[in-house]
């Protein structure tokens, strides 16, 4: 079966600290194993200080691990930066402004994107070439981004930023994308459209995805696969029919305090 | 009226310190201290290459590469020796300091008897202080363009988006670190362009002519913004001109008020400081309120 193919991504006996030398030094991941497949929907549950954020810190780069291996389709990667492993890695923030340039427009933020992980040259950019591409692509998120696609980011509302920034993240198909609570800062509403609407394109372009989410019900309801970090290791992991199959209070009753 | 025209032509010179200073000050969002040190370096290294017999045009050309080095330098210093950008950047500037006299081999340089870019036959055949408005216009559009063409590269969108979202830029793949670098270098550079034009129009480099410079080149910047307002990435680049021409009627005026040369410090500084607070005072004091009612009075008398 899947456990046959090589994974996507492998993280391999993961030991991150944060404040290392300092009074303050904490471990966060303890020796974390974790296998992506290729089209994986995971959702990440766990409990403030879990380890959660660390987990996609370390997979993205920001924070490398002090000791352990992380694998991309076999090939070691530990060692390499965040702008080595935009190559393959898609990521939307939770803040809203961290997933935007603020003062380029809509079109200008989503060119950027169309290079990620690419050297750029003194080519010219070609932004109006890219207009059509881009009004459709941003029409396919329904909450008028694309009426603003010449607006500077920092104008539009937090919706339509954080659907920007899945949008980015998107455009050019990642290998694995995280998606690290990108609806926490948004009105509900907002919130289970753009929950929605993640939904779809990741089905859709059969992304392979790992999604950190506060809520049980989203964690239940979207992605083939659950897991469950607590005290820095993957406590719970439940995939295709058994994920199917969980509940909530199934999950409740494993887990008093997650969530 | 010579006076105007002076005015216009140093405006037009100092206009590309502060294009310079744009690119860091504004776009990489940092207020980069070097540029006090590489303007008299780049006066220094074009007046001393001249005196010794380089073409003025390629004296002018080393100017920029002196300039750079020396970004180069506060570049490195701030992304990989991760020394805060004021203190890399004073600490740039203070090194110059005995470059520079190493350099000159003096405190000061003159250029008397020298072929600079201001003694061609054309320039010399105009009308008094036209030479420098003819080449600091000339100088000005070429930079100004070629800026403006950069940005619009996939490389200048990942330069502007650096100062904008380092996270997201690297999120993206953007090395923030070699932009930060490579802006450093091309502001030194345009800085030290930007002395060794001004030395030739000067006729001599001194050691201590980049006192003050940054609060100059920010002043250009700052009068753009605030009499322009909000305008494109590309709109702004202009208007650090205009604003830099801007100044110098200012001076000019103040200066004929009855101040002496000597307060020149003092006045910019007080200038920069009053264009700064212009934007909170005008809301606080509801100054665009007063203008515009009387804007719409005249209209419908």
């Amino acid at each position: 079966m899947e456990q046959n193919k090589i994974p996507i991504l492998s993280l391999k006996n993961i030991v991150t600290f944060v404040n290392r030398r300092t009074p303050s030094e904490t471990m966060i991941l303890k020796h974390l194993n974790l296998d992506v497949f290729d089209g994986d929907f995971i959702t990440v549950l766990g409990s403030n200080g879990a380890g959660k954020s660390t987990l996609f810190n370390t997979i993205a780069g920001t924070l490398p691990p002090n000791s352990g291996q992380i694998l991309h389709a076999g090939t070691d990667i530990t060692g390499d930066s965040v702008e080595k492993r935009s190559r393959f890695l898609g990521r939307v923030f939770q803040d809203p402004k961290l997933g935007t340039a603020p003062r380029m427009t809509v079109a200008e933020n989503l060119l950027l994107a169309t290079k990620r992980g690419q050297h750029r040259t003194l080519a010219l950019r070609q932004l109006k070439q890219n207009l059509p591409a881009f009004r459709q692509a941003t029409a396919s998120m329904n909450n008028g981004l694309s009426e603003r696609i010449n607006t500077a980011t920092e104008n539009l509302s937090g919706g339509q930023r954080q659907a920007l920034s899945f949008l980015m993240a998107t455009i050019r198909r990642p290998d694995v994308l995280l998606l690290d609570e990108h609806t926490a800062a948004l009105d509900p509403n907002t919130s289970a459209q753009l929950m929605d609407q993640t939904n779809e394109k990741v089905l859709d372009q059969k992304l392979t995805c790992l999604m950190i989410t506060h809520h049980l019900d989203d964690a239940l309801k979207y992605g083939n696969r659950l897991i469950v970090l607590d005290d820095g290791q993957v406590k719970f992991d439940a995939r295709g029919k058994e994920k199917d199959e969980l509940t909530k209070e199934k999950l409740l009753s494993f887990f008093g305090n997650i969530a | 009226m010579s006076m105007l025209v002076s005015s216009i032509g140093q405006g037009l010179l100092w206009a590309i310190l502060g294009v310079a200073l744009f690119l860091t000050f504004r776009i990489l969002n940092f207020p980069d201290m070097t540029v006090e040190g590489t303007f008299p370096l780049g006066a220094a290294t074009a007046v001393t290459a001249i005196s010794h017999g380089m073409s003025p045009l390629m004296a002018t050309a080393l100017a920029f590469v002196t300039g750079a080095l020396a970004g180069l330098i506060t570049g490195l210093l701030y992304t990989k020796g991760k020394i805060p950008i004021l203190l890399a950047g004073i600490l740039v500037m203070t090194a110059c300091l005995s470059v520079n006299l190493r350099i000159m081999g003096g405190a000061n340089v003159s250029l008397l008897g020298k072929k600079t870019v201001f003694s061609s036959h054309f320039l010399q055949s105009l009308p008094k202080y036209f030479d420098s408005v003819y080449v600091g216009l000339l100088m000005i559009i070429i930079v100004t363009i070629l800026l403006i063409l950069f940005l619009q590269t996939n490389l200048g969108q990942a330069f502007i988006v650096t100062g904008d979202n380092p996270v997201m830029a690297r999120s993206f793949g953007i090395n923030t670190d070699n932009m930060t670098i490579m802006g450093l270098m091309l502001s030194n550079g345009l800085i030290g362009l930007g002395g060794a034009l001004i030395s030739q129009n000067n006729g001599y480099a001194d050691i201590n002519m980049g006192i003050g410079i940054i609060v100059i080149a920010l002043a250009s910047i700052i009068i753009g913004e605030v009499v322009f307002g909000e305008l494109t990435l590309n709109q702004r680049l202009v208007a650090v001109t205009l604003g830099s021409i801007l100044y110098r009627f200012v001076l000019l005026i103040v200066l004929q008020l009855g101040f002496s040369t000597n307060d020149l410090n003092l006045l910019s500084a007080i200038i920069l400081a009053i264009c700064l607070m212009l934007p909170n005072l005008s809301k606080s004091l509801k100054l665009d309120h007063v203008i515009m009612k009387g804007v719409e009075n005249n209209g419908t008398k």
